[in-house]
C-alpha cells in the first residue's frame, strides 16, 4: 500500500508539471477558434468550435490588421532560424576543431577571446551592433538580421568540449593512417559528433526562431517581419485586437520548433545524454 | 619487410628526460619486445618510432632510411593501440580499409586486401559490424587487422592486451606471436607484462628510468640478468635479493654470518666487498642441514606454495616449494650454488667470475 503511494506521487507531480505545461497551449488553440470579441471579454471556452477553424487561412493568406501574411512570416522566420543554426554550426565546427586539435601562437588567447562573446550576447551590444551593420548598410536586409546572431561562442565551446571527449588514440590511428586535417575533421571528427550537432542543431534553430529584439530593431520593412514581430504587431494598443488571430498564429509560430525538435528528437537526446562512444 | 636502427634516441618533455638515450637494432622480421614498469620510457620510444613524438635527439631508420623527421603515414609503418583506436562510426571493414583508402588503392584492390586479412583473422562473418557490437577480442582483432592490411615495413604493439581479461589475454598472445612469425614482419612490442614479455620475444629490452639495462633472449635475461633491477622484475615470484660480503677470495658470500658457498666461479673483486646475492624463490633448497629462517607467511597456490621467510637482521627470503605440510615455525634452507647471482651493491650490476 505504501510503496504503492509512493509511486504514484512522482505520477501526480508529473501529470500536474504536464497540465500546468500544456495548459496555455490548449487555450490558444481553442481559443484560436473563436469570436475575438468573446475573448477580449473573458468569455473563452476551452472546448474549440470547429466552425472557426478558417481562421488559420485567413491569418496565412490573408494576415490581419497590423501585419502581413503569416505565411510570409514563417519563411522569414523559418530562414532567420535555418541561416543562424547552420551559420553558427559552421562558423563554430572549424573554430572549435582548431582549438582543440592544433597548436599554433596565441591559441589560448584565441580561445579566450571566443569565450568572451559568450559574456557579450547581441542584447548586450544592440547599439554598437546596430552601429556597424547601419555603418555596412546592412539595415533592413536578411543579412543583417542574421550575421549578429550567428556571431556567438556558445556553439565553438560546446563543439570543444565533444572534441575533448575525442580519445588521443583515436586521433593517432588517424594520423598513422594518413588522414590530413581535413579528412580527419570531415571523415573521423565530424561522424562522431553527430549526435550532438544535431542537439545542436535543434537548440539553435529554436534559438533563432524566437528572436526578438534584434529582428525588431533592424528589420522595419514589414516585408521581413519575422513571425514573432508579427504577433507583436498584430496586437494593437488602441486599435481592437483580434485574439483569434493572434492565438491561431501563435499556434502556428509554435509548429515548426516543435516539428523540428520531434524530427530530431532521436539524435537529440543522444547527443545529451551520451557521448557517442 | 625491414630492420629497424635507434641511433642515440633522447626525448625530453621540458626539463624532463625521459629518454636517456637509446640504441638499438633489430634484424628484419625480429619481434623485440620492451618492457618496464610504468614511467620507464618505453611507451615514449615506441611513440618516437611512430612519429607520434619528435625525439630531442638521435634518429630512427627503418630499412636503411632515415625516417626521423618523417611524417607518420610517410614512414610505412602500423600500430596497434592499446584502447583499439576503431573508428566508433565505421564499419569493421572501413575501419580495416581506411588508411587503404586514403592512399588511394583501387577498390578491388582494398577489398582484396580487407578479405585477406580478415580471413587471417577470422573477422569475416563481423565485416559489417561496428566497433560498438564487438567483444573485447574481436575489437583487438580489427585493430590487428587495420594493421596488416597495410603491409607495413614494421608492426608497432602498444600494449595491446592490457584491456582484455586474463583469459583473452593468453589466448591473443598466442595470436600474436603466430601471425607475427607466419607475416615476418619487423616488431616491435611494448609491454609492463613479463609473461608477455618472454613469451612473445625474440630480444627482451628491459628499460628503467629512460636507460636500456639490458638486451638479451628472454632465456638470457631470465637466466643472466644484467643488473639488480632486471633480476627483481623479470620472474615472479621475483628473485631474492640478499645483501651479504664477499669472502675466501672471492668464492663466498657471507650473509649475516653465513657463508654462501659461490662453487667453482671467482668473483675478481676484493673479500669485504659489499654485494647483493640472488637466488630465485624456485632454486632455494630445503635443506635440514641448512642456516634457519623463521616463516612468516605461507602462501598456498595450489600446486605449490610460496614460504615467506624473515631473517633475525631484517633479510625477506621467498621459497617455492611444491605443495606439502606447511611448514613449522622455521625453514631451514641452502643456496645452491648453480644458481646463484651476484651483484655489485653500490652500482647494482651483476658481477661475473674472473675469466
Amino acid at each position: 500500500m505504501r510503496q504503492g503511494l509512493l509511486r504514484l506521487v512522482p505520477h501526480a507531480v508529473m501529470i500536474l508539471a504536464i497540465l500546468l505545461f500544456a495548459f496555455p497551449i490548449w487555450i490558444a488553440i481553442a481559443g484560436s477558434t473563436q469570436d475575438s470579441a468573446a475573448i477580449a471579454r473573458g468569455e473563452i471556452s476551452l472546448l474549440p468550435d470547429l466552425s472557426g477553424l478558417g481562421v488559420y487561412r485567413e491569418v496565412l493568406v490573408q494576415g490581419s490588421s497590423g501585419a502581413g501574411p503569416v505565411w510570409r512570416a514563417l519563411l522569414v522566420s523559418a530562414g532567420m532560424a535555418l541561416a543562424i543554426a547552420l551559420g553558427k554550426i559552421a562558423l563554430s565546427l572549424p573554430s572549435a576543431y582548431a582549438v582543440t586539435f592544433f597548436r599554433f601562437p596565441f591559441r589560448m588567447t584565441a580561445f579566450w577571446l571566443i569565450f568572451l562573446t559568450l559574456m557579450l550576447p547581441v542584447e548586450v551590444r544592440l547599439i554598437p551592433t546596430f552601429q556597424v551593420m547601419s555603418s555596412l548598410d546592412l539595415i533592413n536586409s536578411f543579412t543583417g538580421l542574421t550575421i549578429p546572431l550567428i556571431a556567438s561562442a556558445t556553439a565553438t565551446l560546446l563543439f570543444r568540449q565533444t572534441f575533448l571527449a575525442i580519445p588521443d588514440e583515436l586521433v593517432e590511428a588517424a594520423r598513422m593512417d594518413g588522414a590530413g586535417p581535413l579528412r580527419f575533421l570531415r571523415d573521423i571528427v565530424i561522424p562522431v559528433s553527430g549526435a550532438n550537432i544535431a542537439a545542436l542543431f535543434v537548440i539553435l534553430f529554436v534559438y533563432g526562431w524566437n528572436q526578438y529584439l534584434w529582428p525588431l530593431l533592424v528589420a522595419t520593412d514589414p516585408k521581413l517581419d519575422t513571425v514573432v514581430i508579427g504577433i507583436v504587431k498584430m496586437i494593437g494598443v488602441d486599435t481592437a485586437t483580434e485574439w483569434n488571430k493572434v492565438m491561431a498564429t501563435a499556434v502556428l509560430a509554435l509548429i515548426p520548433p516543435v516539428a523540428v525538435v520531434l524530427l530530431m528528437q532521436r539524435w537529440f537526446v543522444k547527443g545529451l545524454t551520451e557521448g557517442d562512444k | 619487410m625491414a630492420g629497424l636502427r635507434l641511433e642515440g634516441l633522447r626525448k625530453s618533455f621540458g626539463a624532463h628526460e625521459i629518454l636517456k638515450g637509446v640504441d638499438l637494432a633489430l634484424a628484419d622480421g625480429e619481434m623485440l619486445v620492451i618492457v618496464g614498469a610504468s614511467g620507464c620510457g618505453k611507451s615514449t620510444l615506441l611513440r618516437l618510432v611512430a612519429g607520434l613524438e619528435t625525439p630531442s635527439a638521435g634518429r630512427i631508420l627503418i630499412d636503411g632510411r632515415d625516417v626521423t623527421g618523417i611524417d607518420p603515414s610517410a614512414r610505412d609503418i602500423a600500430m596497434v593501440f592499446q584502447n583499439y583506436a576503431l573508428y566508433p562510426h565505421m564499419s569493421v571493414f572501413d575501419n580495416m580499409a581506411y588508411g587503404l583508402k586514403i592512399r588511394g588503392l583501387p577498390r578491388a584492390e582494398i577489398r582484396a586486401k580487407v578479405d585477406a586479412a580478415s580471413a587471417l583473422l577470422g573477422l569475416e562473418a563481423l565485416l559489417d559490424r561496428k566497433p560498438r557490437q564487438l567483444s573485447g577480442g574481436q575489437r583487438q582483432r580489427v585493430a590487428m587487422g587495420r594493421a596488416i592490411v597495410r603491409d607495413p615495413k614494421l608492426f608497432l604493439f602498444d600494449e595491446p592486451l592490457s584491456n582484455l581479461d586474463a583469459k583473452l589475454r593468453v589466448q591473443m598472445r598466442g595470436e600474436i606471436r603466430r601471425l607475427q612469425r607466419r607475416l615476418k614482419v619487423t616488431s616491435l612490442y611494448v609491454t609492463h607484462d613479463q609473461v608477455e614479455a618472454m613469451t612473445l620475444g625474440d630480444r627482451l629490452l628491459v628499460m628503467h628510468q629512460g636507460v636500456p639495462v639490458q638486451l638479451a633472449t628472454p632465456t638470457e635475461v631470465f637466466e643472466r640478468p644484467a643488473d639488480t633491477y632486471v633480476a627483481g622484475f623479470i620472474g615472479s615470484p621475483a628473485m631474492n635479493l640478499l645483501p651479504g660480503l664477499l669472502g675466501r677470495n672471492g668464492t663466498a658470500v657471507s650473509l649475516d654470518g653465513t657463508e654462501i658457498d659461490l662453487g667453482p666461479r671467482r668473483i675478481p673483486r676484493p673479500d669485504g666487498h659489499r654485494v647483493i646475492l640472488g637466488i630465485r624463490p624456485e632454486h632455494v633448497a630445503l635443506d635440514p642441514a641448512g642456516a634457519a629462517w623463521p616463516v612468516e607467511v605461507v602462501e598456498l597456490l595450489g600446486s605449490e606454495m610460496l614460504v615467506h621467510g624473515r631473517s633475525a637482521a631484517g633479510a625477506s627470503l621467498t621459497l617455492r616449494t611444491a605443495n606439502g605440510p606447511p611448514p613449522g615455525e622455521a625453514i631451514r634452507v641452502s643456496f645452491p650454488a648453480a644458481h646463484l647471482h651476484v651483484f655489485d651493491e653500490a652500482t647494482g650490476l651483476r658481477l661475473e667470475p674472473a675469466g
